[in-house]
């Protein structure tokens, strides 16, 4: 980016309001060709606003834009793809079942005396391909691509599309750390060849990696702008929540010697893991981490019965419980807070008492019998203990990613709980309300349950774990106590 | 405390009249009834709708075993046929192999909870999609229904059989409307009042979170694939009853009515939402429907063309309001 570089998109004093609620309170906001402007903020901070309104998908309530020098203002999605501005979303929309090619031009197949041009469309993909370095035929199935190649073929789509402004929305949540920086490389390409890229996330180290300046929004305001991403992440942090922070995670807690849970040379049924032994202690958390596809996971898993058990024994206080089935370990006080919210942890368009209900109708029903009432009394009374803002009857999908998962976490703590399996417990939810989680988990362990965390955050691994187990292609690396725990013994044993 | 009692008294209010998602279709009902009274002298008369009950009672019984189904997310195709191999098995231990009728009615009621039982195993061990092994089932059992007397029908039962469809109790309750009246009510007491009937709604919701959450998952599928094949076993017992005769072509198509009454009555395809009371409404309009244009003078004809129509009106409505 040169500092002369006058800016293809401007936005001026960008309002909207739904009804009385205001949600962008006059945004100014620059860029440039070839620069990667990273959009930081909280949910509900108006990100994915501004960049509806710059995509089409959302009209502003007031306020004017300019792009490429003139007066713009697109009506609809389709009006800003032809001025030349792609947005990426979040949950890729690819139809696994077609080519990559007919995927790039759906809705817009090139033809030739009305019928499909399939060789064009071939030639036109496979040069949007090269462009982003991926070397795949055009011609094969999306299906079965790794989600990092989805996401650079939803870029390839937007690239024929001759975007000169790319917003990616999220694009990292699915990603691990290689698939990370391979699409990082092919970013750092595109801003190269001088398109303007839009960047949401909440991962502030990809941010302070990939961005040229940094925008912090919070409530509907631009707050801060950082004209280097060369950052303290507490800086930014404290921006984007709006006060200092003193300290991120809790003291933690001090475990007793009693030993709850022994895992004696698990080996995953499916193949993704071996011989993994370890011990946890009531009242220790018990942090595990390693790289994606390392098999955290699949062995937290296993342990909470969702995953089978081909050797090895899970013992809990000295009595060998390996578990069958999620039915099998619950009873036995092993529950998992699953990785995934919203396909594993919650029925979303059901009512956050309905799903309280489902995990507790041993506690619920009398004799098995249940009353909407109970259950929403039942769901209340435990929402209020937790903290969550909302109400029984309410919708799950209604809720913040946030209050979703202290919801998956209420769930089991009615039941008291011997061990609690959280994994990834705040991917996806705003760092203002990681801490929250945080002092449910450090509150677990100092009710006496052995609290068992996978994550892929280092600093949070490092922040809330008495001893990390890090793994690495299915295997147990080794494990470090809190005091000799920092990210590069960690990332050391995570890659050897 | 306050609060927390308005909140309660506020939640018991609206669980009350709470419909599941079924105000439209009620509304629809009170309107089409509202209509043929006016339309015809006889559409609002005791014996008319008495006889409407009668007429609806097959539909009904076997439209709260779909209910279940629909609501895990499943579909049950074979309940038609399934129907008719109750009537056979029944007609032909009775009838040709002469035993007691009350033993012939409970072996045909196990065969069809054991046609039930195969289709739910099919889909929880083998994976089987359940529109593919439920249309399984629907051959085999349409297969063994015609197998068992050659494609013949069967006649003459004693009498106090057939007539347990036509003595009206009090003067109005035949033994098969009470059936079916009871039938709908633990059918609803369960879905409404129970652990498991509460487990259907997180198995149809998302069944690994139902399955992380410890509902045990596969044991409900099939339970709920043996119920529907017990209530459409149950469902030949009655018509039966109403016919005084067993035939293997009994109940053709009948899966279809079954899953309109449940869709109209605004239980989701896609499984999770929905309940027992839409259905009794769906198995309403579409008695009620049938009963007005065989009033009108319709011809059967066109008469299935106004169900049809009637179908797609009522879930384009329920998706329309959903927007």
């Amino acid at each position: 980016m040169t500092a002369a570089a006058s800016p293809i998109l401007s936005l001026r004093d960008i309002r909207k309001s739904y009804g009385p609620i205001q949600v962008l309170h006059g945004i100014d906001l620059d860029v440039c060709a070839g620069e990667v402007v990273a959009l930081l903020g909280e949910n509900g901070a108006g990100k994915s606003t501004v960049s509806n309104v710059i995509s089409g998908t959302v009209l502003p309530s007031s306020g004017t834009m300019t792009w490429q020098g003139q007066p713009y203002a697109p009506a609809n999605p389709r009006q800003a793809i032809d001025a030349g501005v792609g947005m990426i979303h979040q949950e890729l929309l690819l139809l696994p079942h077609l080519s990559i090619a007919e995927n790039v031009f759906v809705g817009r197949y090139p033809k030739k005396g009305g019928r499909i041009d399939r060789r064009t469309m071939a030639e036109e993909a496979a040069r949007g391909l090269k462009r982003l370095g991926l070397d795949v035929s055009p011609n094969r199935l999306v299906q079965g691509l790794s989600t990092a190649n989805q996401q650079l073929i939803e870029i390839a789509k937007a690239l024929t599309l001759n975007a000169k402004l790319l917003i990616l929305d999220e694009p990292t949540a699915a990603l691990g750390g290689e698939e990370t920086q391979k699409l990082f490389r092919q970013i750092a390409r595109l801003r190269d060849e001088g398109v303007g890229i839009i960047y949401i996330s909440h991962r502030l180290e990809e941010i302070r990696q990939i961005s040229d300046r940094i925008v912090v929004m919070r409530d509907g305001n631009k707050v801060q702008e950082f004209e280097s991403a060369d950052i303290p992440v507490r800086t930014i942090v404290e921006a984007m929540v709006g006060r200092s922070l003193d300290r991120m995670f809790p003291a933690l807690p001090t475990p007793s010697e009693e030993t709850v849970l022994e895992i004696k040379g698990l080996k995953s049924g499916l193949g993704h893991f071996s011989d993994v032994n370890f011990k946890v202690r009531k009242g220790e958390i018990f942090g595990i981490a390693g790289l994606v596809g390392a098999g955290r996971t699949e062995l937290v898993r296993a342990i909470a019965g969702a995953d089978p058990i081909s050797g090895g024994q899970v013992i809990l206080n000295g009595r060998d419980i390996t578990p069958k089935s999620p039915r099998d370990a619950i009873r036995n006080g092993i529950v998992l807070v699953p990785e995934d919210r919203k396909q594993q942890g919650l029925v979303t368009q059901h009512s956050i008492a309905q799903n309280i209900g489902y995990a507790n109708f041993s506690k619920v029903a009398r004799s098995g019998f249940v009353t909407n009432s109970r259950i929403n009394e039942f769901a209340n009374e435990n929402i209020r203990k937790f903290g969550v803002k909302g109400r029984g009857r309410q919708n799950a999908s209604e809720l913040s990613g946030g209050n979703q998962q202290n919801v998956v976490i209420a769930k089991w703590l009615a039941r008291d709980p011997k061990v609690v399996v959280l994994d990834e417990p705040t991917r996806g939810i705003d760092v203002g309300a990681r801490s929250s989680i945080y002092e449910i988990i450090v509150g677990l362990a100092q009710e006496g349950v052995a609290v068992i965390v996978v994550s892929s955050d280092l600093e949070e691994i490092l922040g809330v774990s008495n001893r990390i187990m890090v793994m690495a292609a299915g295997r147990q690396a080794g494990i470090l106590d809190h005091s000799q725990a920092n990210d590069v013994s960690v990332m050391e044993l995570a890659t050897a | 405390m306050m609060t927390s009692a308005t909140a309660r008294n506020e939640s018991r209010f609206s669980d009350l009249f709470s419909m599941s998602g079924a105000t439209g279709p009620l509304i629809g009902l009170i309107l089409l009834c509202v209509f043929l009274s006016f339309a015809t002298d006889s559409f609002l008369t005791t014996r008319n709708l008495l006889n409407v009950m009668d007429q609806v009672t097959v539909l009904g019984i076997m439209a709260v075993g779909m209910t279940f189904v629909i609501l895990i997310g499943g579909i049950d195709l074979a309940v038609g046929s399934v129907l008719a191999l109750a009537m056979m098995v029944m007609g032909y231990l009775s009838n040709v192999a002469g035993y007691p009728l009350e033993l012939a009615i409970v072996m045909s009621l196990v065969v069809a909870a054991a046609t039930g039982a195969a289709s739910g195993l099919l889909i929880t061990l083998f994976n089987v999609p359940a529109f593919i092994a439920t249309l399984a089932m629907m051959s085999i059992a349409r297969g063994l229904a015609n197998m068992i007397t050659d494609g013949q029908q069967i006649v003459g039962f004693p009498g106090w059989f057939s007539m347990l469809a036509f003595i009206r109790h009090g003067g109005f309750l035949t033994f098969t409307v009470a059936a079916m009246l009871v039938v709908f009510a633990i059918g609803w007491f369960f879905l409404r009042y129970t652990s498991g009937g509460r487990s259907l709604y997180a198995i149809g919701g998302n069944p690994e979170v139902a399955r992380l959450a410890g509902i045990n998952v596969s044991f409900m599928t099939v339970g709920v694939y043996v119920v529907s094949g017990l209530l459409a076993g149950l469902g030949g017992i009655v018509l039966a009853m109403r016919l005084d005769s067993v035939q293997p072509t009994a109940g053709f198509t009948y899966e279809l009515d079954t899953i309109a009454a449940v869709v109209i009555g605004g239980t989701s395809l896609s499984g999770g939402q929905g309940g027992i009371v839409g259905t009794i409404i769906g198995v309403l309009i579409i008695g009620v429907l049938r009963n007005g244009l065989n009033l009108l003078g319709v011809s059967p004809f066109t008469q299935a063309v106004v169900i049809g129509v009637v179908i797609a009106l009522a879930v384009a409505a329920e998706a329309f309001k959903k927007r």
